[in-house]
C-alpha cells in the first residue's frame, strides 16, 4: 500500500515535471519555430475563416459611425513613407500622371487615373480600423467601389483572388502586396479610397490609393496601391501566403 | 478488519467521473496557452481603453519604457492617473543586451520572443480548443445531472454560508461524508466562472473580431465598443488568473495529493467511521 502510493506520488511528480518542461522549453525552441507544428496551429484559420464564412452573410455591413467619432489622431501603421524613386516623381507632381494598372485575368486589362476613378461609383463611409496590434482608429473614407469597378473590366471565370500590388517597402522583404478574395471584392464597403476625413489620402496614409476592406484588420488594406490584378491562385507568388504579413506568418483571413 | 471499536478510517470514494476529469486537465492546459499568448498579443500594444477607439490621451492602462534622467532606462506602468515604477516585470524586462521595452516579460509569454503572428496561432487554435472541450463539459454535466445534483447549491447550503466562509478563514476543511460533495464556496466558485467569467471572455474576446462585429452588431454595444472588449478580455483573464492561483492554493492546503489523485483517477480518500463501502 505504501508503496504503490509512493509511486504514483513518483508517476504524478514526473507527469508535472515533463508537462512543464514541454510547456517551458518546448513550446518556445522547438514547437514555435517548428514548420509542421505551425502548420497544425494554422488549421485552426481554417476552421475560422470556415465559420465566418458560413454565418457571415456576405452582405453584412460593419459598423459605420458618425462625424462626433471620428479620432483626433489616426495612427499611420506600417509604411508612412515611400522610398520607390518611380513613385517619388509622381507624388512630385500630385499624382497627375498616376494610373492604376488593371490586369490579370479579366476581359480588358485597363489604366485608369485618379481623375477617371473619381468619377465611377463611389461610396463613403466613416468606419474602425482595427490594427492587428490591438488599437483602433476611426476615420471617414471615400472611395470607388470595387464591385462595379470589376464588373466593368469583366472578370474571367476562373479568377478567385484580387490581388493589390503596391509602391511601399517594409524592410528587405520586397513591396508590399495584399490579396482578398471575390467575397470581400463584391462587398458594398469594399472601396479603393482615394480621401480621408474630406481631404486627398495623405503620404503616411497611403496616397493615392488605399484598400478599405471593412471587415479585416489592418493589414489587408493596402496602400500606395499601383496596380490590381485578378488571378486564380497566389501559391506561385512572392512567398506564397497572399501578402507581405501572411508571408511573414500572420493569417490571410484576418477577420479575427 | 473484524475490529469492534468504532475507529476512523481512510476508504476511496469515487468523486470525479471520467469527463470531468478529462475536460478538467484540457481546460487547464487551454487556459494556460491562452493566457501566455494572450500577453504576447498584449504586448504588441501594451495600453487598454474605453471606448470603440485608442485615443492615447485617454488609456486607463498602459505599460511602457521610459528614459531616467541618468539615461538608463525605466519600465512605467500607468493606471489612470497614478504611475508605478515597475522595471523589471512590466514595461521593460530583461537584462544587458537581451533589456527590451515590452508589457509583459518574455517568461510569460507565448513565443517567449516577440512574435505577435505566432502568438495570435497559438491563441486561436488553443480558442478552438478551449470552447469545444467548455462545450463537451457543459452537455456533458447537464445532461448527466453533475450540474444540478454536484453544482447547484441547496437553500440550506446557502444560509449557512457564514459557517462556511469562517470554517474556509480557519483552514478547517469538510471531512467525512461532507468532503465527498462540493462545499458552497467551492459551488458558487465554480458557477461563477463556468458561466460568468468563461463565457464573458469568450464574448469580449469574439468582439474584438471585426468580422463578427459586421454580423453581431449586439455584440460592439454589449461591450460599449471594440477598445472596451479588450479591456474587458484582459480583465476577464486577470479574474480567471486569480481564480487559479486561489484553486491551486485550496489544493495545496486541503491535501494536494489527494486533491490531484481524485482529479486524475477519481478516487478521493475520506476518513469515516464506518465500514468501508466507497
Amino acid at each position: 500500500m505504501v508503496d504503490r502510493r509512493l509511486t504514483r506520488r513518483g508517476f504524478l511528480t514526473r507527469s508535472a515535471a515533463i508537462g512543464g518542461a514541454v510547456l517551458v522549453g518546448g513550446c518556445d525552441n522547438t514547437l514555435s519555430r517548428s514548420p509542421s507544428f505551425r502548420e497544425l496551429l494554422l488549421r485552426a484559420e481554417g476552421a475560422t475563416q470556415g465559420v465566418q464564412r458560413l454565418i457571415l452573410s456576405n452582405r453584412a455591413l460593419a459598423r459605420e459611425y458618425g462625424e462626433a467619432d471620428l479620432s483626433a489622431h489616426f495612427k499611420a501603421n506600417g509604411s508612412t513613407q515611400v522610398d520607390d524613386p518611380g513613385y517619388r516623381s509622381l507624388a512630385q507632381a500630385g499624382f497627375a500622371d498616376w494610373k492604376l494598372k488593371i490586369g490579370g485575368l479579366v476581359d480588358r486589362p485597363t489604366e485608369l487615373s485618379l481623375a477617371e476613378l473619381r468619377k465611377l461609383p463611389s461610396r463613403t463611409q466613416i468606419t474602425r480600423h482595427d490594427c492587428v496590434e490591438g488599437w483602433s482608429a476611426i476615420g471617414e473614407w471615400s472611395g470607388a467601389q470595387l464591385a462595379p469597378l470589376l464588373q466593368s473590366v469583366g472578370l474571367k471565370p476562373d479568377a478567385r483572388y484580387l490581388v493589390l500590388h503596391c509602391a511601399d517597402t517594409l524592410g528587405r522583404d520586397g513591396k508590399y502586396y495584399e490579396s482578398i478574395d471575390l467575397i470581400d471584392v463584391f462587398h458594398p464597403q469594399t472601396i479603393l479610397a482615394y480621401d480621408m476625413n474630406g481631404a486627398a489620402l495623405t503620404e503616411p496614409h497611403g496616397a493615392p490609393l488605399r484598400l478599405r476592406v471593412e471587415r479585416q484588420l489592418g493589414y489587408k488594406h493596402a496602400k500606395y496601391v499601383m496596380g490590381i490584378e485578378a488571378v486564380s491562385s497566389f501559391a506561385n507568388m512572392r512567398g506564397g501566403r497572399g501578402g507581405f504579413w501572411e508571408d511573414l506568418g500572420y493569417e490571410w483571413y484576418a477577420g479575427i | 478488519m473484524n475490529s469492534t471499536a468504532i475507529a476512523p478510517r481512510t476508504v476511496l470514494v469515487f468523486r470525479h467521473g471520467l469527463v470531468v476529469r478529462i475536460t478538467h486537465w484540457v481546460n487547464a492546459l487551454c487556459l494556460l496557452v491562452l493566457l501566455m499568448s494572450g500577453l504576447q498579443i498584449f504586448n504588441a500594444h501594451a495600453t487598454l481603453y474605453w471606448g470603440s477607439k485608442s485615443e492615447p490621451d485617454r488609456a486607463i492602462l498602459s505599460m511602457r519604457a521610459v528614459q531616467r534622467d541618468d539615461g538608463s532606462y525605466a519600465g512605467i506602468t500607468t493606471i489612470g492617473s497614478h504611475t508605478f515604477d515597475t522595471t523589471g516585470v512590466l514595461g521593460l524586462s530583461g537584462s544587458g543586451e537581451n533589456l527590451e521595452s515590452r508589457g509583459f516579460p518574455a517568461w510569460i509569454t507565448l513565443p517567449s520572443y516577440r512574435d505577435l503572428a505566432t502568438g495570435r496561432r497559438w491563441h486561436f487554435a488553443f480558442a478552438w480548443l478551449f470552447v469545444l472541450n467548455g462545450l463537451a463539459y457543459l452537455i456533458y454535466t447537464i445532461a448527466s445531472g453533475h450540474a444540478r445534483r454536484d453544482l447547484a447549491p441547496t437553500r440550506g447550503e446557502l444560509e449557512h454560508i457564514g459557517t462556511s466562509i469562517s470554517e474556509h478563514i480557519r483552514f478547517h476543511f469538510p471531512k467525512g461524508e461532507e468532503a465527498k460533495r462540493y462545499n458552497v464556496l467551492q459551488k458558487l466558485a465554480y458557477l461563477a466562472v463556468i458561466f460568468g467569467l468563461l463565457p464573458l471572455a469568450i464574448l469580449s474576446g469574439l468582439t474584438m473580431s471585426p468580422t463578427l462585429d459586421a454580423v453581431f452588431p449586439l455584440l460592439l454595444d454589449l461591450f460599449g465598443g471594440r477598445q472596451s472588449a479588450r479591456t474587458v478580455h484582459f480583465l476577464c483573464a486577470s479574474g480567471i488568473v486569480l481564480f487559479v492561483l486561489v484553486h491551486v492554493f485550496m489544493v495545496l492546503v486541503s491535501g494536494v495529493w489527494n486533491n490531484l489523485r481524485s482529479m486524475i483517477t477519481g478516487r478521493y480518500a475520506i476518513e469515516t467511521s464506518e465500514g468501508g463501502h466507497g
